[in-house]
């Protein structure tokens, strides 16, 4: 994971993108990322279409019809003029004709309105459905993935693909899907039009792509390398005032700002000159397109000119060609940065797909469960009746829970091929407490991971009252454990709320009972809105140890037959240590218990100590029984108390 | 905004460059229709070829004028664009660098970030556009409105008209879509949050197996944003279709008042082209401009938070004139201890945070002497971590004073101030880099010797000799793939790298096991001998052989003096050892080892701290 870290771009440098409508210029220029596999990621992306395909299609009538009146109309206004050049050369101009085409005309442009907000409506519409079911899929997919996969995946990352790519994806559809479309009928449509007037003046007017296209590919080419230096240099700039004024006190204490502002101004000065040329280049690409426009224009002049003189054509075609000509410079990039826009499109999808088909969790029990996901999704809120039912159903199985745990010639590693526990056989018996102590990453939390099927073993088997654990669903069995982590983790919402987390049916009674036992309640009745005081969104209105004794109650309201609990308390000052002390001894009673032990009382009553070190489990036995044998945890004893 | 726009003045002159350059692309351009008219009424209408080409091609040198007037335009707006952006960014890094731990605290780290990344690009990315499009537009839509009313001011009232509407259009966006953008980030916002906890609490999650409240949970944000997502996509979907029939309308418009015009012989054919073309530069212009307004209030907003942090006065600031420390080896000359080095003395210190109703530590009287280990112990918001760094001047005291060697802290520069202290903040704050770069933040030119040195006293040698390239080995930003034991023993070697006269030590042995924190501190003893050690310590462990001990609570001295007298005397002391030690350790501590202990405590024991 560490090394993951390491190759991440500073932060900064792929910072979620605002959404705005039109996207700019800056982005065609941007190297464009590729998907590894474009067919299949489009196959699946149209799998998600398909529900849609209907309105897809109308989408595409409407974009197609709005884009074609769009470009018949210069004609006819063209015509229109026609009868003002007829009128002055002759007798004077024909009104009603003159009133007849310009009211088809504006009938036409009308049509095009329409149709253009109807498929612009329509479109809105399926691509937020397809971007929620996306959404939604990655958020169920989460809880599914085994906890493996967050070890090698940031969280970083992982928002990265809910948020920027999403968002990538989110534009193709509401956008630049249709755009695409319009751009391509626009084209196919102005030529056939410009045709139909001249043949040779649409091949003079064409002669000037191909030098347009010279100069986008010259100077995206160019201000590519730029481009990618600014954002790089962007990230470091980034990365450095992260890093630096994170660690402000540090520098300061070390008189260390000179050189750190001297190594700032060094990334920021490259910044600056890759800025200012990528900004300049992509600046370049629309005075030359512009004049390369005019050059053409003035082609067109020419020719019109002569044509309108031996009489071929009419002033009003001219005037019709000549907007024609201008229209087809912007259809044209568009269609130039489709390619690009595409795998960009396809690279985003593909990370999210990746994640929506990563590997999950075996769980034969989750199978049998679909009929009830869907009455519990909606009823866990509330408490429905039937809920309730089901809910008290449950816990009396939970209750019947001896909270007996064997491991039976247990062998684990986080990496298949690097085991770290070594045929490890031990039973805790109902109502034990078992202490688990070592030294600072030895890792002591594996065992409680593995008990809770967190990880899968590599062989052997952990037996919770002489059923394996792989026998029972990953919610039955969670259910019979409770846990207290030195991680104090809460989410928004009310201190209620946070408390009958521990389990979703408790009423308010037992959840204000939980926090009495946990010596918590009367804080909470201190607080601006007691229960329904809101823990906001860095949970830094409650101290940690407040925090720790939320998480208690939430355990203790929980009421599980095997409690799990570290006692790590960090920064917590003594009397709520303290009071946290009492919270989980009271909480330990009558349950079979593994705790994390950084505290001689809890060792030394514990009915049986696992020692850990470098991941294994070392030694094991009672206090005494430890200390007799004189190993590593009688050292790690007498180094703790004896000088 | 004052201090942002100081940025822009030493610009201004190219900023009056870059309007030449782009009056002189403006007028280029609105030549350009004009030319079209002539080469139409006397070219065409006339059959005048050779006058077409005449024309034809002077068309094509305005043209190239406008380009070169463009290009140059662009040329200086980047530039100068980068150089502002730069100079901003520069300056705010310098100012947060100068920051004090109180204005730290007032803008939060956090913030501070947003402002010097995210605020200054929305400057930055403003003022290109600025440079670049806002200040052509009104120049083009005010040449335009004049050209045009130069080829006809009978035809005026239709691109009155135009703008009409579209000022009512973009009206309607404004205030039906506009809220909802704000309300879309806050929806956004909440749905990543969600996201962001799900993340942290996928243990918690799992073992309560509360997965499909969570599901449910981010299903409610998730339909909300849809909601919003659809409605304003769909408002949108209006807005440019209207535009364009605006647009297309007024052509249609143009084209009809022109024909009675034209055959009245008050407008020439040619003319009422060119008009059309003006007619569409002005709107163009006009929504450029709508478009400004739209983007400025974030852009604003964005230079005020900017503002905010570079006319932040600093409240630590070096005096005048600084007196100098006595330096090492030689004898003072100020009252004191004779031979004083790295004498820490507080006399009656006070400290309040600003705005603070209370005071976060009174009268705070002790010292701290070099050789030897004064221990700060006390609950959370006891004013521990406080206390410690007032020493370095990280804040300032409000009350009496704090003087090291005899010199009040104030009255000598921060650098050499800190120069002779080591800190070890609580949190093991690493940079990217190595190992060994990271060690040398403590002195720049300590050898391999020196960092292989202070790293055996720090108990790190022992995991960087396991680490492939040893003391090269690299480290990431934040530190995040070295350990949280491995920090704090790296930061503890840098600050032994220094060799500094004064060590302290904010709770930095918290994320060691007792082992390595007994072997630590043992070692550091015998290596910092003759320094002034303050340790401030969660854990009674660590402090039971300091030679002094003080005891905090609610920021005042409620004990002072070592274990044991303290165990006789200080009431929240005794509170602190009960909760932490067993009654057998507490009895072999406070009596049946208390003689073997208070031969190294003996020497140097203080008289009882007052309560």
């Amino acid at each position: 994971m560490a090394d993951r870290d390491m190759k991440r771009p500073a932060p900064g440098a792929r910072g979620p993108r605002r959404r705005g409508h039109g996207g700019g210029r800056g982005a065609a220029m941007m190297p464009g990322e590729k998907a590894k596999d474009f067919k299949g990621t489009m196959k699946t992306l149209s799998v998600y279409l398909k529900p849609h395909a209907l309105k897809l299609v109308i989408v595409l009538v409407c974009a197609v019809a709005s884009t074609l009146f769009n470009i018949v109309s210069p004609a006819i206004l063209g015509l229109a003029t026609d009868k003002v050049v007829e009128g002055i050369r002759g007798s004077g101009v024909d009104y009603h004709a003159l009133l007849m085409i310009l009211g088809v005309l504006l009938a036409l442009y009308g049509l095009s309105l329409l149709f253009g907000v109807l498929q612009g409506w329509i479109m809105a519409g399926v691509s937020q459905k397809v971007i929620y079911t996306l959404r939604d899929e990655m958020s169920k997919k989460l809880n599914r993935l085994p906890l493996k996969y967050f070890d090698g995946t940031t969280h970083g990352e992982l928002q990265s693909r809910m948020v920027n790519d999403i968002e990538t994806v989110n534009q193709a559809l509401s956008t630049s899907l249709t755009q695409m479309i319009t751009s391509f009928v626009t084209l196919v449509g102005i030529l056939i039009m410009m045709i139909r007037i001249s043949f040779l003046m649409t091949l003079a007017a064409l002669l000037v792509i191909p030098a347009s296209m010279l100069v986008i590919r010259v100077v995206v080419a160019k201000s590519q390398g730029h481009f990618k230096r600014q954002q790089e240099y962007l990230g470091h700039v980034n990365g450095h005032v992260e890093e630096m004024y994170g660690g402000h006190d540090v520098i300061r204490a070390f008189n260390q700002e000179e050189m750190t502002i001297e190594q700032f101004e060094e990334f920021n000065d490259r910044l600056c000159e890759s800025g200012w040329k990528s900004q300049f280049l992509s600046g370049l690409m629309m005075p030359m397109t512009m004049f390369i426009g005019n050059l053409a224009f003035v082609m067109v002049c020419l020719l019109g000119g002569y044509f309108a003189i031996i009489g071929r054509i009419s002033i009003g075609d001219i005037q019709a060609f000549i907007q024609y000509v201008r229209s087809f410079n912007q259809p044209i990039t568009q269609v130039a940065n489709i390619v690009n826009l595409l795998q960009s499109t396809a690279a985003a999808a593909e990370r999210i797909f990746e994640l929506i088909e990563e590997e999950e969790e075996l769980d034969p029990a989750v199978d049998q469960e679909p009929a009830k996901a869907g009455p519990a999704q909606a009823g866990e809120a509330k408490t429905g009746p039937a809920q309730a039912e089901e809910a008290q159903a449950e816990n009396g199985a939970a209750h019947a829970v001896r909270g007996e745990v064997c491991f039976d010639h247990v062998s684990f590693g986080y990496e298949e091929d690097a085991p770290v526990i070594h045929d490890f056989s031990f039973t805790a018996y109902p109502g034990q407490s078992i202490a688990i102590v070592g030294p600072t990453g030895a890792g002591k939390t594996t065992i409680v991971k593995l008990m809770m099927r967190f990880y899968e073993l590599n062989s052997g088997r952990i037996l919770v009252d002489g059923k394996d654990i792989r026998e029972y669903s990953r919610q039955e069995l969670r259910q019979m454990f409770g846990m207290v982590l030195q991680d104090t983790w809460l989410h928004s919402g009310t201190v209620r709320e946070n408390i009958r987390y521990g389990r979703m049916d408790a009423s308010d009674r037992e959840v204000e009972n939980a926090a009495k036992a946990a010596h918590i309640d009367f804080f909470i009745r201190t607080q601006p809105k007691g229960y329904d005081l809101e823990i906001n969104e860095e949970a830094n209105n409650i101290s940690a140890g407040q925090k720790q004794l939320l998480t208690i109650a939430r355990a203790i309201l929980s009421d599980s037959p095997i409690m799990i609990l570290d006692e790590a308390t960090s920064s917590v000052d003594t009397r709520t240590e303290q009071q946290i002390q009492n919270a989980m001894d009271r909480l330990m009673k009558g349950r079979t218990s593994f705790v994390i032990a950084h505290r001689l009382s809890t060792i030394k009553g514990a009915d049986h100590i696992l020692v850990m070190d470098h991941g294994d489990i070392v030694e094991q036995g009672s206090h005494e029984e430890l200390l007799a044998r004189d190993g590593f945890y009688a050292k790690l004893y007498n180094s703790q108390f004896v000088e | 905004m004052r201090y942002i726009l100081s940025y822009y003045r030493n610009y201004i002159p190219f900023m009056f460059l870059i309007m030449a350059f782009l009056f002189g692309q403006a007028m280029c351009e609105l030549a350009l229709p004009g030319y079209m008219s002539d080469i139409i009424n006397n070219g065409i209408v006339k059959g005048d070829l050779a006058y077409v080409k005449g024309m034809g091609s002077i068309m094509i040198a305005v043209s190239a004028a406008a380009m070169i007037c463009a290009i140059g335009g662009v040329f200086f707006a980047s530039w100068s664009a980068a150089r502002i952006a730069r100079n901003i960014r520069s300056a705010l890094f310098r100012k947060v660098m100068a920051f004090s731990a109180a204005e730290m605290d007032r803008f939060q780290t956090a913030s501070l970030i947003t402002r010097s990344t995210n605020d200054i690009q929305m400057v930055q990315q403003t003022t290109i556009m600025f440079l670049r499009m806002a200040m052509f537009a009104p120049i083009m839509g005010i040449g335009a409105v004049y050209k045009a009313l130069h080829t006809s001011v009978s035809l005026s009232w239709t691109v009155g008209v135009a703008l009409g509407v579209i000022i009512c259009i973009m009206g309607i966006a404004f205030f039906a879509v506009l809220p909802k953008f704000k309300v879309l980030q806050s929806k956004l916002d909440r749905l990543n949050l969600i996201m962001k906890e799900r993340l942290a609490g996928i243990l918690v999650i799992r073992a309560f197996t509360t997965e499909r409240q969570e599901e449910h949970r981010f299903d409610e944000a998730n339909l909300d944003l849809t909601g919003i997502n659809i409605f304003i996509n769909r408002a949108m979907s209006f807005l440019m279709p209207s535009l364009m029939f605006v647009m297309n309308a007024i052509s249609v418009l143009i084209v009809w008042a022109g024909a009675h015009l034209i055959e009245a012989d008050k407008l020439l054919i040619g003319d009422m082209l060119a008009y059309l073309q003006y007619a569409m530069h002005v709107i163009m212009s006009f929504l450029f401009v709508t478009a400004m307004f739209i983007l400025l209030p974030r852009a604003i907003v964005s230079a005020q938070r900017i503002s905010e942090v570079l006319g932040t006065e600093l409240s630590i600031r070096d005096p005048d004139q600084p007196l100098q420390l006595p330096e090492t080896e030689e004898s003072s000359e100020q009252a004191g201890p004779a031979n004083a080095r790295g004498l820490v003395e507080f006399r009656h210190a006070g400290f309040a945070y600003p705005d603070a109703e209370n005071n976060a530590l009174t009268d705070i009287d002790f010292n701290a002497e070099p050789g030897q280990v004064t221990a700060i112990i006390g609950g959370t918001g006891s004013g521990k971590s406080t206390l410690i760094q007032l020493i370095p001047r990280f804040y300032d005291v409000t009350e009496g004073q704090v003087l090291v060697d005899g010199v009040d802290v104030r009255s000598v520069s921060q650098h050499d101030l800190r120069e002779k202290i080591g800190l070890v903040p609580q949190k093991g704050t690493l940079f990217s880099g190595t190992i060994a770069s990271n060690l040398r933040y403590g002195d720049e030119k300590a050898d391999e010797a020196d960092l292989v040195r202070a790293a055996e006293i720090a108990q790190a040698m022992e995991f960087i000799e396991k680490k492939e390239a040893g003391f090269e080995e690299p480290v990431a930003q934040g530190g995040t793939n070295v350990s949280g034991g491995q920090k704090q023993r790296l930061s503890i070697a840098r600050a032994l790298v220094k060799k500094p006269e004064i060590y302290i030590f904010d709770d930095s042995f918290s994320a060691l096991d007792f082992t390595t924190d007994k072997a630590l501190r043992a070692a550091l003893k015998k290596a910092a001998g003759g320094s002034t050690i303050i340790i401030v310590a969660q854990r009674i462990n660590t402090i039971l052989d300091a030679d002094q001990i003080i005891v905090l609570d609610e920021g005042r001295i409620v004990g002072k003096g070592n274990h044991r007298e303290l165990m006789a005397s200080c009431r929240v002391y005794q509170e602190i050892a009960r909760s932490q030690l067993s009654d057998e350790e507490l009895a072999r501590y406070g009596a049946g080892q208390s003689a073997g202990a208070s031969e190294s405590f003996g020497e140097r024991g203080r008289s009882d701290g007052r309560s």
